[in-house]
């Protein structure tokens, strides 16, 4: 290694004019944000919504969530995903972005669909990025969902987890009256703290 | 498969770092699960020229109403490099910052400061195929904070970049030389000291710009990734 990592540093309570500045009302355009889906896209439609909580359970309303999936096929919107057996969707890039700062429980939510599982053996999961105040290094969970269990039991990720955590990955499905919802909650720290990875 | 170098904890700071309040509640208390990196870490968005527009990369235009903005013009630039040295194009980063009074735009910034109807403090810009990116910009003024008594934060810059995949993914700060706020900030300070001064810019004749703006320079060095595409 000829050069060393940049510092992580806190993206700080102000990020929103820069980051997510529509969601939040500012006049700046934002490129991403908790909608992933158009009419075209395909596969299942969901919401997520969930909470950020500190601590001492309060919470968190300036963090800031970025998810990453794959599309209904399992495929990822990536050159480094050449799987032709898997194809690509033109309306679905699989990237969004939300700041807790908006909703009047200051949760994130997602509009997106159910990706498909990326390979034989593994659940469906997504990505999720947690950034905030007090959040010195980005911290990276992911989501699986509970109407999957057998898929889940399975999982190798899932496996690496102490088995007494690995709720904290599990979304909970919640058929509601504008459709399927899925509740992630993330705890930074207590008796339920949520599962972070490094890799 | 492609790999790429691991997080180097050595260089961040930690989770929990009691000095900057914040973090005590909010940092990752446990230990982090180590997993092989997969298809879903080796990808990510990948933005482009197409989410810019034209003023973007210039903070003292865009946010223009009736006229310029106060304050010391500057000019930001440097390259995005991996730790390999190895340029990292066409990537997206994107900045905000106060104002020169040291006030944000932000509703919930109370800071008795002026606002400045023509600085929003918010841009982005996409490097080019050296690594390379560049802002205009107003130099932002320090500004208090409620962190401990008589608690200001050096002046600073924030950046979130992208890189190739989510496992690149790095939000930082940018700090100015020689600056005597950074000794006693708790969030500059939570770097360990060996790896705190590549936060800092550097002054550099070349990039000011005569008659017109300083000229500041700041490097940044992602994770390496070896891109190799995955095939079925
Ligand atoms: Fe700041």
């Amino acid at each position: 290694m000829v050069m060393k990592q940049t510092p992580s540093q806190t993206v700080g309570p102000y990020f929103a004019y820069g980051l997510t500045a529509q969601q939040y009302h500012y006049p700046h355009s934002q490129y991403a944000d908790g909608c992933l889906v158009t009419d075209q896209t395909q596969g299942e439609r969901i919401r997520i919504v969930g909470r950020v909580l500190d601590g001492h359970g309060d919470v968190v309303d300036d963090a800031m969530i970025e998810i990453w999936q794959a599309n209904a096929a399992g495929r990822f919107d990536h050159p480094n995903d050449a799987r032709e057996a898997r194809p690509l969707d033109p309306a679905f890039k699989g990237f969004g972005r939300f700041g807790t700062g908006t909703t009047p429980d200051n949760s994130f939510r997602f509009d997106t669909i159910k990706p498909g599982a990326i390979r034989d053996g593994v659940a469906p999961f997504i990505s999720v990025i947690v950034f905030g105040r007090g959040i010195m290094n980005h911290a990276y969970t992911r989501l699986y969902f509970s109407d999957e269990t057998t898929a889940n039991a399975a999982d190798p990720v899932l496996e690496k987890v102490p088995a007494d955590r690995r709720n904290t990955l599990i979304a909970t499905r919640n058929d509601t009256a504008t459709g399927v919802e899925y509740r992630f909650d993330i705890r930074m720290q207590g008796d339920n703290e949520t599962v972070f990875f490094d890799f | 498969m492609s790999k790429f170098t691991p997080r180097d904890w050595a260089s961040h700071p930690s989770y929990l770092s009691p000095e900057y309040k914040s973090s005590r509640l909010r940092g990752v208390s446990r230990n982090l699960v180590e997993i092989d990196p997969e298809l879903a870490e080796l990808t990510g968005p990948a933005f482009g020229e197409e989410v810019l527009g034209p003023l973007d990369n210039d903070l003292t235009r865009n946010g223009r109403v009736n006229g310029e903005p106060l304050g010391e013009r500057i000019i930001v630039t440097g390259r995005v490099l991996d730790e390999n040295g190895d340029p990292v194009p066409n990537t997206l980063v994107e900045v905000w910052q106060a104002n020169a009074a040291g006030r944000y735009v932000h509703i919930r910034d109370q800071h008795d400061a002026p606002l400045d109807p023509n600085f929003l403090g918010a841009g982005r810009c996409v490097t080019d195929e050296n690594g390379e990116y560049r802002f205009m910009t107003i130099k932002p003024g320090a500004y208090p904070w409620g962190n401990h008594p008589n608690a200001w934060r050096p002046n600073h810059i924030h950046f979130s970049l992208f890189g190739p995949t989510i496992a690149t993914r790095l939000v930082t700060q940018m700090y100015f030389p020689g600056d005597p706020l950074l000794d006693l900030d708790p969030i500059y300070q939570s770097v360990p000291a060996q790896s705190r001064e590549r936060l800092v810019s550097q002054f550099s004749i070349d990039v000011t710009e005569e008659n017109y703006a300083l000229g500041y320079v700041f490097d940044i060095v992602l994770r390496g990734v070896n891109a190799t595409p995955v095939e079925a």
